[in-house]
């Protein structure tokens, strides 16, 4: 495969009249539901016993099984990654609950998600704050991602469609549509929104080997774009947690598909039921009364086994 | 109304001809005031190519307060140009005829900064380059796309409302102006699209001025309130008001008065206008700046002293910042010099007289300016949530050298834009003036 194939995103034509080849790549360009119905019909009529088959997900996630010498891994696009970032994955509704009983403020996740996403040490995807809810209460830490909100109102104010709401409720961003107006930074009620002022932190690792960029984990950053949490929107597709929640050595984060009702502890990966969980730990959402309707949920900081933190510092 | 025929004064119209066109040209102290504009524009150009390399690091917006200077001065752009839409549309429209001089100073302004305006949100972009996108993937549920088209369709409307009346004049002066270059001649020519003073011209005239000023009105009144609303819609504390229309709206009205008190006191005296731009008509437009300040007064009562009154929260943070935090001088400075004080004095007529009132519209324009920065910055600085984690500089906003200086860019182009429309064609529309006694405006209406 030369380069200008791989540019194009092109398999090698093979020389047979072999169209499953073209199939793989539509498959992985597209992986539209439609096009799971011709595997069905089209390669179980020809399967043969000597053949070894393997099954494979599509990215709509339907499960398939291909003879295992027709596998090739394809690489996406921009294009393709786009088009695929923007649906998202069918069936799904990610949920995130954040046990605040248990946030040491040991900042993995902050960690693991800046080099994850190629953040400056001064950008935040998640950040842990230090929360004090009134004079008498003792303070707590309380890691704060995107809430990928259900009323969007950064999607609301964005001029050009450059972040958008996907179906399995995370929020994106496409930066290579964003033209940093920044309404989106205004609009949002929980400041988790990030402008890059300035080179990203990687830009000479982009210079050095150029790379396609991928939506779902908003790699290569931009200069002049903006960038937020995205649920490990890559991980998810590949069948992992989010960065934050695997790194957590405190079992802070618990994340799921809502409609599964369930969610898996990222550190033990211990898996509950998420509306017993919030339910007896009287689970809540960030300022409710905005209407945002978060997709992020917080178990309040009872009982907690840590000290409590120094009392914050609001910068004013 | 369009049973009115023109009869235009023939003596009259020499001698109003002879003073108006006299300053038109360009002369060599108009050519030195351009270069030196042209010169402090370069700069500010350069500092705009800093940033388009740099990114927006070079200004002092970061990610708390993600808006600064640019949306204000925006505001302000968008505030000043109102003018035009004031003076031809509503005042016209009620009858008023003492506006006739200066209907055309305030179109320019209205011309120059609505220009300029879109220029200034350009710059606030972080990848300008990506413009086209708003046309190509516009979304009708941003404000921002709202603002793009009445913007646009705002600064067309001023421009013909502009050009329009000028047709006639510039048939006037052509036949006057012998010793004006070739290019200049032609220019007039190409622009006075064979006018012939016919009587069936004037009324073709009148009747697209008059549906020009009746469609200004509710594009002033869209353009400023979607303005408004670029921050009004976001639930931060200092936005989150229910009256940003109208108390942008009448804020406009006040600037856009500075504005054109400021333009028309320097015509009188660098074109030697005393007889046209006189005395009178500078207490006309002091007691219209009187007006227009009552009103914002009023909506300022409102939009301060509600909040202040219940000390919600987070209102309460942004209050106390305003009225004895860090940014309580300017916001008492806008609120005493550039309102409460003009609103007094301009009761009594020795104030309404030219150097008077100059002097009090720099206040006011000045109080005007800062105004729009209180509106924006300090809101940006209060988040519902707590900001840690950040360096400092990064959390308290601070404009920057380069930002200053493409601010003050935007304002060197819209004084240029003014210039040249100022000695290309004549101020004061001529025939307009030279009519016989009968009250055109009226008449147009
Ligand atoms: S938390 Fe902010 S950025 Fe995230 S979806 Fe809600 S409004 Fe948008
Ligand atoms: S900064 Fe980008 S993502 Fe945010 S509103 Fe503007 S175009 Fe949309």
């Amino acid at each position: 495969m030369n380069s200008d194939q791989l540019k194009k995103n092109e398999p090698a034509k093979s020389t047979g009249k072999n169209s499953r080849r073209d199939f793989m790549r539509k498959l992985g360009l597209i992986g539209a539901a439609a096009t799971t119905g011709a595997v069905a019909s089209g390669f179980t009529s020809q399967r043969t016993p000597e053949e070894e088959y393997v099954k494979v997900m599509t990215s709509d996630n339907k499960l398939v099984e291909i003879p295992k010498s027709q596998v090739k891994e394809v690489k996406l696009d921009t294009e393709a990654l786009q088009s695929r970032g923007r649906l998202g994955i069918a069936g799904k509704r990610w949920v995130m609950v954040i046990d605040l009983a248990k946030c040491r403020n040991a900042r993995e996740c902050i960690k693991g998600c800046q080099e994850h996403h190629h953040l400056h040490p001064y950008q935040y995807h998640i950040n842990t704050l230090v929360m004090q809810d009134n004079p008498q209460s003792a303070p707590y830490n309380m890691p704060k991602p995107c809430m990928h909100c259900d009323n969007p109102p950064c999607v609301s104010v964005c001029p050009v469609d450059a972040t958008f709401k996907r179906q399995d409720g995370i929020v994106l961003i496409d930066n290579e549509r964003c033209i940093g107006c920044r309404f989106c930074m205004a609009a949002c009620p929980y400041s988790v929104r990030v402008f890059n002022w300035e080179e990203p932190f990687q830009a000479q690792l982009y210079e050095a080997q150029p790379m396609e960029y991928d939506v779902e984990a908003n790699i290569p950053q931009k200069k002049g774009t903006i960038t937020k949490c995205l649920f490990s929107a890559d991980c998810l597709r590949g069948g992992d947690l989010p960065t934050c929640v695997r790194s957590c050595p405190n079992e802070v984060f618990y994340f799921g598909d809502e409609n599964e009702n369930a969610v898996t502890n990222g550190t033990t990966r211990e898996t509950v039921v998420l509306s017993e969980l919030l339910e007896k730990n009287a689970g809540y959402r960030l300022m409710e009364e905005l209407g945002t309707k978060p997709r992020v949920y917080y178990l309040p900081p009872k009982d907690r086994v840590f000290e409590a933190p120094e009392k914050p510092d609001h910068h004013s | 109304m369009s049973e009115h025929n023109i009869k235009i004064n023939k003596e009259k119209l020499d001698k109003i001809a002879e003073d108006v066109l006299k300053p038109v040209g360009f002369n060599n102290a108009y050519i030195n005031w351009m270069l030196f504009l042209t010169v402090a524009l370069m700069a500010c150009i350069y500092a705009y190519v800093i940033q388009y390399r740099e990114g927006l690091i070079v200004t002092g917006m970061r990610d708390m307060v993600s808006w600064g200077m640019y949306i204000a001065n925006f505001v302000f752009f968008v505030a000043t140009a109102l003018v035009g839409m004031l003076i031809s549309g509503v005042i016209g429209l009620l009858g008023y005829t003492w506006i006739k001089p200066i209907t055309r100073i305030a179109e320019m302004i209205a011309v120059a900064f609505a220009a300029v305006a879109g220029l200034v949100i350009v710059s606030d972009m972080g990848r300008p380059e990506r413009l086209h996108h708003v046309f190509l993937y516009g979304r009708v549920q941003s404000p921002i796309l709202w603002d793009v088209t009445v913007v646009t369709t705002y600064l067309v409307i001023s421009t013909l409302l502009y050009m329009l009346p000028l047709i006639p004049d510039l048939a006037i002066a052509r036949g006057r102006m012998k010793n004006a270059p070739q290019w200049m001649l032609k220019l007039y020519k190409i622009l006075s699209f064979n006018w012939t003073h016919h009587p069936k011209q004037y009324q073709l005239l009148f009747k697209a001025t008059r549906l020009l000023i009746i469609l200004v009105i509710p594009t002033a009144f869209a353009i400023h309130t979607v303005t408004s609303w670029l921050l009004a819609v976001n639930s931060r504390s200092g936005w989150d008001s229910t009256i940003f229309g109208p108390y942008f709206l009448t804020g406009a009205f006040v600037t856009g008065m500075g504005a054109v008190i400021i333009a028309v006191f320097f015509f009188r005296n660098n074109y030697k206008l005393r007889s046209y731009l006189d005395e009178p008509l500078f207490d006309k437009m002091g007691k219209l700046l009187e007006f227009v300040c009552v009103v914002y007064f009023y909506f300022n009562l409102n939009e301060f002293v509600v909040p202040a009154y219940k000390m919600k929260e987070f209102d309460a943070i942004h209050i106390h910042e305003l009225f004895l935090g860090k940014h309580a001088l300017m916001f008492w400075f806008c609120q005493i010099c550039g309102l409460i004080v003009p609103m007094i004095v301009l009761l009594w007529k020795p104030f309404r007289k030219p150097v008077p009132l100059f002097v009090i519209s720099l206040f006011v324009l000045v109080g005007a300016w800062f105004k729009r920065y209180i509106i924006v910055i300090p809101t940006m600085e209060h988040p519902f949530l707590p900001v840690q984690n950040l360096p400092n500089e990064w959390v308290v906003y601070q404009p920057t050298v380069i930002e200053s200086a493409v601010t003050i860019g935007s304002i060197i182009m819209g004084i240029m834009i003014i210039s040249v429309l100022a000695k290309l064609f004549p101020v004061i529309p001529i025939w307009e003036m030279a009519e016989e006694d009968e009250e055109t405006k009226s008449k147009i209406i």
